[in-house]
């Protein structure tokens, strides 16, 4: 199964439609398979029951057009804010309200234990505040002097 | 005499046990041989009591070492020698047609002595029938006699090896076997004992110069003389600088040295935890998790303090004590003798209370270790704990285990609180002797006044030693409780042992053959002459009710364990002869109970193949019908899964297992009851994945569905660790008997549940997730 198989469109519906030779899947859904540790690589598109239609290897393969819906789409989806600056934290006891700045804006989030802070990698930290909303921070060493040393005592 | 002795070493082997020598030699008529003997070591009513079975080339004798004769009986056609073992006894017995000749008694330890005996008994009994008993052939098989005993001792001994040493109070000699951990590390540690010399003696100094203080300034002053400032400078600057100096040496001494003994500890955690690993799962079958958990964690580090703190805290003083000692002779001897009277009584009293110390600690450690066994055994059943509502049983089990805590600390601490008050009152005693010692000498003028001072300035300090260092004593027995414990482990030699000289297959057909296997568990055979070969790219499934010794056959081709008797060969190489580690490699293991580690799904997958891409994770997923429900969850393949994978379904965390066996691309397979915990649907779905696993590989199943076996090449059905039966599905139908039995029952049974079974039970539990 091959995307240059199916035609993909998004209908008046705002949904993504796969058009094969002889099927045609509704509601498609872009998959990471790697959000983490390698988004662009691995993108399922999945039918509405969760089936996998088709298989992308890589984003970067795909013609412009195809590329820019499968992104769209993602971004619709996708909802994991990146944590740039930690500015204050209410105590170093959980649970702790952090006052943070992402990628997405300012806001703030309650740690409810350490156990929350979930390490991915040696630099990558998947942070669960107590609403299930996943922060991630993609290299804590990227992060300033000031949000490492609040970070590192619940570390 | 002489002549007779010498025809005598014809008959009887050089390796025949002396003390039997000489009952033997009258026994033997006409120029009869011994070729097997048994010592049996349990009389009749199965009283520890030395006795031997003998076998000659004509006859078999007996006689239990209370008895006055020998027992004979000539080999007869119809004679028969049998053995039995129950509860770790053999039973051998010799019978005719019609009844029983004679019975004896042995521990299993002599087990391989007796199977090599009746295998003797039977060749003579067999030559009867050809009457070729020649002299010649009773020597050669006198020789393979030799070798087999020789055999057995070699593997007797391992056995011995295997087994706990039968511990005993550790010795405080146990912490020198620390010395292996510390070698790397000895110019640090040379360095460290130099920085140490330098800061013991510089705090010397002090007490040394109030002795001129007094003498030179105080007195004269007191006598009149003004006060000689530039000599109080020198002396005060004296004090000032021998501080100072102190403390910097101070300083690099306890880094030095706390860095040296962080190392070592951080070696000894490693190197047990590697060892730990190496074991065979014969070990982790009689150990308790707690325990093991205690002994890697805690015990180590309780060795790093004690070597980081107490003993560089002993050695500071064992010198200051030396260096004080050195300087008051030096000053008085009369005056030095009197202040180091204590001393013995002092160095008795700790001598005294090291020992009941020594068996408090070990008992306080055991008991600690039972309070984590407690925590270990309860929090990961919690399910099942709460689902029957035993929340206060296990409470109040925890209650009981920490109030033996409690009390043994009490027992220990009843000594030891009595211990260092004593000791303080013994230092004021010294003091006092001192004080009535010296104010005489002074007024006789033999020393001065500064002297004196000097002395009580001393002795605070050497009194104040002497009492911190009895506290090492507790700290001693503590870290060589703690060394002995994990020493207990690094001594512990694995029960499947690499091979001495390994040989390497890179690559396997995945032939296998069991050949004559026996295995016993503890005194339970558990498997017996087990004779079996299976193809390449077959599918066997093993069949027989739970106990028959299917778990046990697959532990056995896996080296958990290894064989007591016979072999088990890979592509004809026994697997003993293979290194653990590369035989493993060829083995794909997926078991009823899949364990997840805490990490990502796709660690999870390349458990076996860290280096795998993600085009092979993928690759492996998809044909383990998990590729869908992955991409499902919130992070993919990225999603973690907690320590027993708490938020997958049991067809889920199966479908990884399969997955993570299928990465490695094993030759052998074995699937161990993998589709037995989830329902039927989910099994349809495990099943498709099983299938693209076992295409092309040799794989054994268990699988308590029997249906789930219909497609193996061939099943074997055990009972009681034997073959019963062989043969595909359809031939054993056939021939109606125990496979046909179990079948029957299974598919009755099962009617049975499918009309009951509930919709919910079906039902997909990832709503509770997104």
């Amino acid at each position: 199964m091959k995307l240059s198989e199916y035609k993909l469109e998004r209908n008046a519906f705002g949904r993504l439609v796969a058009i094969g030779k002889d099927q045609i899947y509704e509601s498609i859904i872009p998959v990471r398979a790697f959000p983490i540790t390698a988004a662009d690589e691995g993108i399922a598109l999945v039918d509405g029951h969760g089936h996998e239609v088709t298989w992308i290897d890589n984003l970067v393969e795909l013609p412009e057009s195809e590329r820019t819906l499968i992104e769209e789409e993602l971004a619709s989806r996708e909802f994991m804010p990146e944590i740039k600056r930690i500015d204050k934290v209410s105590s170093f006891a959980t649970p702790s309200t952090w006052q943070i700045q992402t990628n997405r804006g300012e806001t703030s989030l309650i740690l409810k234990g350490e156990e929350d802070i979930r390490r991915l990698s040696l630099a990558t930290l998947l942070i669960t505040d107590s609403h299930g909303i996943h922060f991630l921070i993609r290299d804590r060493l990227m992060l300033d002097h000031h949000s490492n040393r609040l970070l590192d005592r619940f570390l | 005499m002489h002549s007779n002795t010498s025809d005598l070493l014809h008959l009887v082997p050089t390796d025949f046990p002396s003390a039997w020598n000489r009952q033997i030699e009258p026994a033997l008529i006409n120029h009869e041989q011994v070729i097997a003997w048994l010592e049996t070591d349990l009389d009749h009513q199965l009283h520890f009591s030395p006795g031997l079975i003998v076998l000659t080339t004509r006859r078999i004798l007996g006689r239990m070492a209370d008895n006055e004769h020998w027992q004979a009986w000539q080999y007869q056609q119809n004679m028969k020698l049998a053995y039995q073992d129950h509860a770790g006894i053999c039973s051998i017995e010799l019978s005719d047609t019609s009844a029983r000749l004679a019975r004896w008694h042995c521990t299993l330890s002599k087990q391989q002595v007796v199977d090599q005996l009746i295998i003797h008994f039977i060749r003579r009994i067999n030559a009867l029938d050809t009457q070729a008993v020649l002299p010649a052939g009773g020597a050669a098989e006198q020789a393979s006699n030799n070798q087999n005993t020789a055999g057995n001792d070699d593997s007797e001994a391992a056995h011995a090896h295997d087994q706990e040493a039968i511990s005993t109070p550790p010795s405080t000699w146990t912490l020198f076997r620390l010395w292996r951990f510390a070698r790397p590390y000895k110019w640090q540690l040379f360095t460290g004992f130099m920085l140490m010399l330098g800061s013991t003696a510089a705090a010397l100094v002090p007490p040394y110069l109030t002795m001129p203080l007094m003498d030179n300034v105080l007195i004269p002053y007191q006598n009149g003389h003004p006060i000689d400032v530039n000599l109080v400078i020198f002396y005060l600057s004296g004090l000032l600088g021998a501080a100072i100096v102190a403390w910097i040496l101070g300083w690099a001494r306890t880094y030095v040295l706390a860095r040296i003994s962080e190392r070592i500890g951080a070696d000894l955690r490693t190197t047990t935890y590697e060892h730990l690993l190496k074991l065979s799962q014969a070990y982790f079958g009689g150990k308790r998790t707690g325990d093991l958990m205690a002994r890697i964690g805690a015990e180590t580090d309780r060795i790093n303090l004690f070597l980081s703190l107490n003993l560089l805290d002993f050695a500071t003083d064992v010198l200051m004590i030396v260096l004080t000692v050195i300087i008051l002779v030096s000053i008085d001897p009369w005056l030095a003798l009197i202040t180091l009277l204590p001393l013995p009584i002092i160095a008795w009293l700790i001598h005294l209370v090291r020992d009941r110390l020594r068996v408090g600690f070990e008992k306080t450690n055991r008991v600690w270790a039972e309070v984590n066994n407690v925590l270990a055994d309860t929090l990961p059943g919690i399910r099942v704990v709460k689902a029957f509502a035993q929340e206060v049983r296990e409470i109040e089990r925890f209650r009981a285990v920490n109030q033996r805590n409690v009390e043994i600390n009490d027992r220990v601490n009843k000594v030891w609180a009595l211990f260092t008050p004593t000791v303080t009152l013994l230092t004021e005693c010294g003091l006092l002797v001192v004080w009535i010692f010296g104010i005489w000498q002074v007024s006789q003028d033999h020393i001065t006044v500064g002297v004196l001072t000097a002395f009580l300035a001393y002795i605070g300090r050497f009194y104040l030693r002497l009492d911190s260092m009895s506290r090492i004593v507790s700290a001693t027995q503590k870290a060589a409780a703690g060394t002995k414990r994990i020493f207990d482990i690094l001594d512990h030699v694995s029960s499947v042992p690499e091979p001495v000289k390994p040989v390497h297959l890179p690559a396997i057909k995945g032939h296998i053959e069991l050949r004559n296997i026996g295995f016993r568990y503890g005194t339970r055979r558990v498997i017996q002459n087990f004779n079996f070969s299976i193809e390449p790219g077959e599918m066997i499934g093993l069949v027989g009710h739970s106990g028959s010794g299917k778990s046990t056959l697959i532990n056995l081709i896996c080296r958990f364990y290894d064989v007591t008797e016979g072999a088990i060969l890979i592509d004809g190489i026994d697997i003993r002869s293979l290194p653990i580690a590369d035989y493993r490699k060829h083995i794909g293991l997926v078991l009823q109970e899949p364990f997840l580690f805490f990490g990502t799904i796709a660690e999870n997958i390349a458990y076996g193949k860290p280096d795998a891409s993600r085009k092979e994770i993928i690759a492996a997923a998809r044909a383990a019908h998990a590729h869908e429900f992955i991409l499902r969850l919130p992070y993919g393949y990225d999603s973690l899964v907690g320590e027993r994978g708490q938020a997958l379904s049991g067809g889920e965390r199966q479908r990884i297992s399969i997955a993570r066996a299928l990465l490695i691309d094993p030759r052998i397979l074995i699937l161990d009851e993998a589709t037995s915990s989830v329902d039927t649907q989910t099994e349809q779905e495990i099943q498709g994945a099983l299938d693209n696993l076992v295409s092309g590989r040799t794989t054994l199943a268990i699988a308590h569905r029997l249906s789930t076996l219909q497609e193996a090449n061939r099943l074997i059905v055990l009972d009681h660790g034997k073959i019963v039966e062989t043969g595909n599905h359809a031939e054993l139908m056939a021939c109606q008997g125990h496979y046909y039995q179990l079948y029957q029952s299974q598919s009755r049974s099962s009617d049975n549940e499918e009309s009951s079974i509930e919709p919910g039970n079906l039902s997909d539990i990832r709503g509770n997730r997104v």
